[in-house]
């Protein structure tokens, strides 16, 4: 804990020194607040609407978690369905790098005009963007199990279910942990981006991704900068959710998790 | 063989296999291990031993020949045999006990109270005990390879496949484990085919030693060993086992290089 905190301190002055240097610019070059607002002055208009920003996190942050449980568990199964056969993955791994390749922004007009706006687009929009990344790291888990093991499968005849509940998934999980960091903050992103086009226009509803484009337009700048931090927020507290999971799962067997040693 | 000595518990008749076209890896290979036998198999890289052993376990199919385990076809015989690789392969993410338990969970041939009890004896047997909590990673190369030693006796094999399974070791480790496989054979008496690089492993735990020849794999010399059981560490500075180490060396020298005549280098 003690280690913790003196590794977290390095970290924090940093942080110290960028808001307190932030705040003296825009005092000495006097920036007006609309272009520029100071810390104190973000600080301020979050206190001041903190139940606005509050429920457009909470908005958001539903969205981002929906959209990326969608992902997890459409992840895991396409990728169970990619690792069969090598002629299955040549058959449809083309398909998948179709989901990274395609912009979101040009997708989400389109699950807005079939889906309507509200939720349900925003959570497809943040599955899309969470997709490939399991999918893809998944599968590589999947398939690159030891042929050792698997002949120590066969020799016992394990089934193919078995194979794979015994062997490949546990092995995969460490792939797969790679694939949800990556997805964790990307689940933000895509939930910002799904508002953008379909949320809702009631201001305070519509998430963060609608609040920014509403404070953008009313020069609401040091609120816009309340919204951007506490987007950063959430993407980091996913990530750090999914990293305490990792860890949860993973410490007492993988080599990743063994602690440093340190001499 | 008469039909009173019991049949054979491992009949290789012509075998041969290859990898496409071209180059044979084995070819008309016949051996025959007796019960209670434990035969090694040595020979230059590439004279296909690895690909006897996992022929023998049906992990691969026969480009001709045959095999038979205990009068079975090998795929019908797994349950009978157990194979050790050259790693300890283990999964990491069971505890030693987890990982000793595997064959017998997948077989679901016992319950899981009796499964527990079978890997705490067989942990005890190999001198773990103690750490069947522990995670493998936790653990030194000698001491997983003790668990997979383990892992494979748990399912009470008639025919243990070794493929190098010390090849990795240090030499006193190495050592001391081929003193605990010839223990474990007296108290379970399994046969046991042996694929080893090791020609003083090979005379020390075998009852047979056959030397292969590579480019195609064949038998080359078959070397009856003739020290009984139990054999005891001193037996390595013996004489006799000195002598044979010599002779099952120089019939291993005659095929270096070109592989065919010896003393042709």
């Amino acid at each position: 804990m003690r280690r913790f905190l003196t590794g977290a301190a390095w970290p924090l002055g940093v942080l110290a020194l960028v808001v307190a240097g932030w705040q003296a610019a825009t005092v000495w070059l006097a920036i007006p607040p609309y272009i520029l607002p100071g810390p104190a002055r973000v600080m301020g208009a979050g206190m001041e609407r903190h139940e606005n920003l509050l429920l457009a996190v909470r908005t958001s942050a539903v969205a981002a978690a929906g959209g990326f449980g969608v992902a997890v568990v459409c992840g895991v199964l396409a990728a169970v369905v990619l690792a069969q056969s090598p002629l299955v993955r040549r058959c449809l791994v083309p398909y998948t790098i179709l989901l990274q390749t395609v912009p979101v922004v040009a997708v989400a007009p389109l699950i807005l005009m079939w889906f309507g706006s509200g939720l349900r687009s925003v959570v497809l929009v943040v599955a899309i963007v969470c997709l490939f990344p399991i999918i893809a790291n998944t599968t590589q888990g999947l398939v690159s199990v030891d042929r050792n093991l698997l002949d120590l499968f066969r020799m016992s005849n394990a089934t193919r279910l078995q194979v794979l509940v015994r062997l490949r998934l546990p092995h995969a999980l460490p792939a797969l942990f790679t694939g949800l960091r990556i997805s964790s903050g990307l689940s933000v992103i895509g939930a910002f981006t799904g508002e953008w086009f379909a949320s809702s226009n009631t201001v305070g509803q519509g998430g963060l991704g609608y609040s920014i484009i509403y404070a953008n337009s009313q020069l609401q700048t040091d609120y816009l900068f309340a919204l951007v931090l506490a987007c950063a927020a959430l993407g980091s507290s996913f990530f750090l959710a999914v990293v305490g999971c990792e860890w949860l799962m993973l410490h007492r067997w993988h080599e990743s998790a063994l602690p440093r040693e340190t001499e | 063989m008469s039909e009173g000595c019991g049949r054979a518990m491992v009949a290789v008749r012509g075998l041969s296999k290859g990898y496409g076209r071209g180059a044979s890896i084995l070819e008309g290979v016949t051996l025959d291990v007796a019960r209670g036998d434990f035969v090694s198999l040595i020979g230059p890289s590439g004279c296909g031993k690895s690909t006897l052993l996992k022929l023998v376990a049906g992990l691969v199919p026969p480009t001709s020949g045959a095999v038979e385990v205990d009068g079975m076809t090998p795929a019908n015989a797994r349950q009978l045999m157990s194979f050790i690789f050259q790693e300890a392969t283990l999964l990491p993410w069971r505890t030693v006990l987890g990982n000793v338990e595997l064959g017998l969970e997948l077989e679901q041939s016992v319950d899981r109270g009796r499964r527990r009890a079978v890997a705490e004896e067989l942990l005890g047997l190999v001198g773990l005990g103690d750490v069947g909590g522990h995670y493998p990673r936790q653990l030194s190369g000698g001491m997983r390879m003790r668990v997979s030693i383990a892992r494979a006796l748990a399912t009470r094999p008639g025919l243990l496949l070794m493929d190098e399974p010390f090849g990795a070791l240090d030499e006193m480790t190495r050592d001391r484990l081929n003193e605990e496989m010839l223990r474990l054979r007296e108290e379970q008496g399994w046969t046991a085919l042996f694929v080893t690089h090791s020609v003083a492993e090979a005379v020390f735990l075998s009852t047979r030693v056959v030397v292969l020849r590579a480019k195609p794999g064949r038998v080359h010399r078959e070397i009856p060993v003739p020290f009984g059981f139990p054999r005891r560490a001193s037996l390595r500075s013996a004489p006799g086992f000195l002598s044979l180490v010599g002779e099952v060396s120089s019939a291993l020298r005659g095929l270096d290089g070109n592989g065919v005549e010896g003393g042709a280098g």
